[in-house]
């Protein structure tokens, strides 16, 4: 099992390397693409199977001491977001295979290859068990997505590249400060020694270590007041590359401040995490409300979807963590659909925005219909993963008694659905006959494989819902372990 | 930890941040490149007393500094030099386009914020 471990991360980054120098042999690198990243999705699913029959796996790098040398743990809670990761590239390469040499479509030649970077980043980062790595794994993430966000060189893209590039940069160099105190407090960067040795800190120092690292993994994330960069970058890039950024690379920031407050038990930090989580969700729905084009209303919906894996994160209850968890499974392939869709509109009606399009649902019922599922899964809307999911998040709020983020969350799902319901009149209804200013667009052989890449990613979102009682007891236990963190910590060091 | 090793962390930072606060590109990046100085700087003093070499065997193990926080200190640096060079082409690239390396505004926020004032004024 260690080895196939090992091979997650090395196998795209090989493919990546013999990518960038296949020249003009664009099937090499598509076999190469979609073969690791199939084979990344077999393993992953190998490593769940197994994990959640055995328990974690730990694989030590070179065999050193687990306080000194790199460690790479797979407990529950990253062999479940690791397997819907995977999956989730999988298709958005299918579809950017689909969607290559149109306007909205990137530059194979780069894209592939760097999407394998990216994704070998993001196989780090969920599997990492120290500090230090999950810095290198962000470096991969954000180099590769720098690179995918601009490469392109029209002017918009490098006026928001230098946004998000320079917030991220700051945010690293936060981090690599903070991996100083870390170490000079405790001796060691490995997140099972310091779920040991943090909590017996004085209470300031355990506290500013909190801080700092819900700052670092919130511009991640992108919270309330760390967002601005991502409504203005995401909604530049090529479809595809917004598809994945869209779906991964927030939650990664999620992902890790689960990780990390958690284990090293930030209980204290419960209240201000609700705050900001309620902060989140309202600044960003009120975004989505006044934006009037598709792209940039889904984007400011990531920041508001992030708020409700805060919240769950802020209650710091079983029940409270595990629908973060959960919340998280489901939101990857929905919003990855959602901008999906938004390229598949973009590419027939020559534009994303609302007052430009109309009367879709007519001429497109398919599109209509793989855009109305997801998003009113997103809204939370019954029966859909997004109504579980929120459901489990209320319950947990409640359970807790604290009013007043679970009024918010409510009311905010309501906000969520008339942002979707904007999009909806302005894109799907109407005649559609004022718009002599849209030419006329010949579709191209690859589009079928866009629908379908885009189909096949809606069904699995649609399977997260049939299968959702499975997939709590997961969440729960996954939830478990980090709040009990005496399995992870044995599991790592002895 | 040294007095002056704290020192020069925030001389570093502070500068940095000044840096990075303006709008024309070579300067973020001559802050970034501070600041990537303050990290390197503030990982070396987390290490502790300043020692014997490490690892090459010499002196015995208590003398010695703290290997670790070199080694992240030597790959921090790596990575900064590498993300140097991306925004010197972003630079460029900007350069070309507009003609300086100015960051410019979000004109699509602009434009929904000026219809936003449009219409408060009618009402």
């Amino acid at each position: 099992m260690t080895s196939l471990i090992g091979l997650l991360v090395v196998v795209p980054m090989l493919a990546a390397a013999i990518g960038f120098v296949a020249g003009e042999r664009q099937w090499v690198r598509d076999i190469l693409t979609v073969g690791s990243l199939a084979g990344a999705t077999a393993i992953a699913g190998i490593l769940l199977a197994h994990v959640e029959s055995e328990g974690t796996v730990v694989l030590r790098v070179g065999d050193w001491d687990p306080e000194l040398g790199i460690v790479l743990v797979v407990d529950l809670m990253a062999a479940l977001v690791l397997l819907v990761a995977m999956a989730t590239i999988l298709v958005v390469q299918l579809f950017a295979i689909g969607q290559r040499r149109t306007a909205w479509g990137a530059d194979p030649q780069l894209s592939g290859p760097l999407l394998l970077v990216l994704t070998s980043g993001v196989v780090l980062a969920f599997l990492t068990g120290d500090l230090f790595t999950l810095f290198v794994a962000f470096e991969l993430i954000l180099v590769s997505s720098y690179v995918l966000l601009t490469h392109q060189g029209r002017r918009g893209q490098i006026r928001s590249g230098m946004t998000y590039v320079a917030m991220n940069l700051f945010a690293s160099t936060l981090f690599l400060v903070g991996l100083a105190v870390v170490y000079a407090s405790t001796g060691t960067v490995n997140l099972a020694l310091l779920a040991e040795r943090i909590p017996e800190l004085d209470d300031p120092l355990r506290w500013g270590i909190g801080l700092w690292f819900l700052v670092v993994f919130g511009t991640k994330a992108a919270i309330f007041p760390l967002f601005s960069w991502l409504p203005d970058s995401y909604p530049t890039a090529p479809t595809t590359i917004t598809a994945v950024f869209a779906g991964l690379l927030t939650k990664i920031g999620v992902y890790v401040l689960i990780r990390f407050h958690v284990l090293t038990g930030m209980d204290d930090l419960g209240p201000l995490i609700l705050t900001l989580a309620a902060l989140t969700m309202v600044i960003g729905v009120a975004g989505a409300l006044a934006q009037d084009d598709v792209k940039r209303i889904l984007s400011f919906h990531i920041i508001s979807q992030i708020g409700y894996m805060l919240m769950g994160l802020g209650l710091f209850t079983l029940a409270g963590v595990a629908g973060a968890i959960v919340f998280l499974v489901h939101h990857i392939p929905v919003k990855t659909v959602l901008f999906l869709v938004g390229g598949l509109i973009e590419e027939r009606e020559g534009t994303s925005a609302l007052d430009k399009i109309g009367g879709l649902a007519q001429r497109q019922p398919l599109l209509a219909v793989l855009f109305a599922l997801p998003a009113l899964s997103l809204a939370g809307i019954p029966p859909f993963s997004g109504f579980v999911a929120k459901l489990a998040l209320v319950d947990a709020g409640i359970e807790k008694v604290v009013v007043p983020i679970v009024v918010i969350a409510l009311a905010n799902s309501v906000l969520t659905l008339v942002s979707m319901v904007k999009i909806w009149t302005g894109v799907f209804w109407g005649s559609g006959d004022d718009e002599s200013a849209t030419p006329i667009r010949i579709l191209r052989p690859g589009h079928r494989l866009m629908v379908g890449a885009t189909a096949v990613a809606l069904v699995a979102s649609l399977a997260i819902a049939a299968s959702f009682g499975p997939l709590w007891d997961l969440g729960e236990r996954a939830a478990a372990d980090l709040l009990n963190p005496s399995a992870y910590i044995e599991a790592v060091v002895s | 930890m040294s007095v002056t090793l704290a020192l020069v962390v925030g001389g570093l930072t502070s500068v940095g941040v000044y840096l990075i606060t303006s709008r024309s590109l070579t300067r973020m990046l001559l802050g970034f490149a501070l600041l990537g100085h303050a990290a390197v700087v503030a990982l070396l003093a987390a290490g502790g007393e300043a020692g014997e070499r490490p690892i090459s065997g010499d002196a015995p193990v208590d003398e010695l500094s703290d290997p670790l926080p070199q080694a992240f200190a030597l790959t921090a640096i790596v990575i900064s030099f590498g993300l140097t060079l991306f925004l010197l082409a972003l630079a460029r690239r900007q350069a070309q386009l507009t003609g300086d390396d100015l960051v410019e505004d979000d004109l699509e926020d602009r434009r929904i914020a000026l219809e936003t004032e449009a219409e408060g004024d009618d009402a």
